[in-house]
């Protein structure tokens, strides 16, 4: 059983299809996976579904795909930095649907471990919770949140092996790992690509069952969207200082 | 004299203890960090998936695959450590977080906070801020006492709610305040900002308080 394919184009035939739920992992521009974006797009398929924390920002990540008006609809936490956004959904040409960010990680987390629903106490007495089952619990209100999987999901790993076991590198790991559990099917980018064993098993983050097809992409070009830096100074600043630049 | 939003960032700061798991939110609450006390151990959450947050990277250091909840650029410590989404978020919603500090739109006297959107406009999304006040232990606001001469501490909160009965405390530049959340004891001035009246606090707060015996200036 080869999970390797050659190119973006070839690890993703055939899994394609108009109307279909697609999860990408990445929080912001951190993690995502955008050679697998691209091929989306040259795939031309449309309506889709994406289950994603953010929606990119104008023409990188899943701006490319809001750009070449591919998405029907978003399910996402924060969508604050993309003006191709905003201006599709004032025209009503786009969904969204939020869901707090912990509710979103743990409704992927739930539906790839076969857990349908679950109760949380984030959104009681807010809008979030309009329509859905609220349940006493020990005294507290929980609501009822739905577990959530997808056709297809689309991760980024650092390194990958080639039984699909994958390891992620600092905070580009965010949904990356829940997601390749949600997914039908599940298809990694990797910028590492190791032969089995070449991975400490200890270090492994998702196991290969997980994903399906994996492709190598050891020129990933990676965006940062806020350059915050300080200043040299002789002694070091206290952890976590900083000012906004 | 109000407090400058360095003022209240360093009176936030004030609610922190050694050993705290912090997470900080965009704005003011960010600089708290610039004030934690020397010799005081304290790890910052950042809910995009790391423990002990380091300070933002000097030029050429910068890593696109290390930043903040804000998408900002930061750095490494040794206290460092990595996880899911999924993983940050069930550190937020069980309650292993000690204190989260974040700004809001509108605090009413019962807790309910309101920080997420404004009917009829574009609406960006809540991120992580109904996770981490529905489940941090104690949740601080700190937050500019009134907008454009309209309160922002009210009876009750007229925009959507991000919580429902969630807010400890709320910093302002002209004082800081109590809730009893979980008794329905309401809110209580606890500290007037240099040279701030009590007749000037109450002529901009909406939401009815007590004022504490042990009133601080």
């Amino acid at each position: 059983m080869n999970k390797v394919y050659a190119d973006a184009r070839s690890a993703l035939a055939g899994l394609l299809k108009d109307g279909m739920t697609i999860m990408a992992g990445g929080f912001g521009l951190c993690g995502i996976p955008e050679t697998l974006i691209l091929a989306i797009r040259d795939a031309g398929v449309r309506n889709l579904t994406v289950v994603s924390n953010n929606a990119g920002i104008d023409g990188v990540g899943l701006g490319i795909l809001l750009d070449s008006r591919q998405i029907k609809k978003m399910i996402s936490s924060y969508v604050g930095e993309n003006k191709m956004f905003a201006q599709q959904f004032l025209a009503g040409e786009l969904e969204i649907e939020f869901n707090p960010q912990g509710t979103l990680a743990e409704r992927i987390r739930a539906g790839g471990a076969g857990i349908p629903a679950f109760f949380t106490r984030t959104g009681v007495g807010t809008t979030i919770a309009e329509g859905k089952d609220v349940r006493e619990f020990d005294g507290e209100r929980y609501v009822m949140e739905r577990g959530l999987v997808a056709d297809l999901s689309i991760v980024h790993a650092y390194r990958g092996d080639s039984e699909g076991n994958l390891a992620y590198r600092k905070t580009a790991r965010n949904f990356n790992p829940v997601m390749a559990t949600a997914g039908k099917v599940t298809v990694a980018e990797v910028e590492q690509l190791v032969k089995a064993g070449d991975i400490n098993p200890d270090h492994i983050v998702t196991p290969g069952i997980y994903v399906q097809r994996l492709i190598h992409v050891p020129n990933a070009v990676k965006h940062i969207e806020q350059r915050t830096l300080r200043k040299r100074q002789p002694a070091d600043a206290p952890a976590g200082a900083g000012v906004e630049v | 004299m109000p407090w400058t939003r360095e003022q209240m960032a360093e009176r936030a700061a004030k609610e922190l203890r050694d050993g705290f798991y912090v997470n900080l939110g965009i704005g003011i609450p960010t600089l708290v960090s610039n004030f934690i006390p020397a010799g005081m151990s304290v790890q910052l959450q950042s809910e995009n998936g790391m423990l002990g947050t380091g300070p933002f990277p000097f030029a050429g250091e910068e890593d696109a695959d290390l930043i903040n909840a804000g998408k900002q650029t930061v750095t490494e410590l040794p206290t460092t450590s990595y996880f899911s989404s999924a993983d940050s978020f069930a550190m937020i919603r069980g309650g292993h977080i000690d204190i989260a500090i974040l700004g809001a739109m509108q605090v009413a006297e019962n807790g309910d906070l309101a920080n997420w959107m404004i009917p009829g406009k574009m609406i960006k999304g809540m991120g992580g801020a109904m996770d981490l006040v529905g489940g941090v232990k104690k949740v601080v606001v700190v937050m500019e006492h009134s907008a454009k001469n309209e309160a922002k501490l009210l009876h009750r909160c007229s925009l959507p709610l991000t919580g429902a009965g969630v807010v400890d405390m709320v910093i302002t530049d002209l004082g800081v305040f109590t809730i009893d959340k979980k008794h329905g004891g309401g809110m209580t001035l606890i500290e007037l900002a240099p040279a701030v009246t009590l007749d000037e606090i109450r002529s901009k707060t909406a939401a009815s308080f007590k004022v504490a015996n042990t009133l601080r200036r």
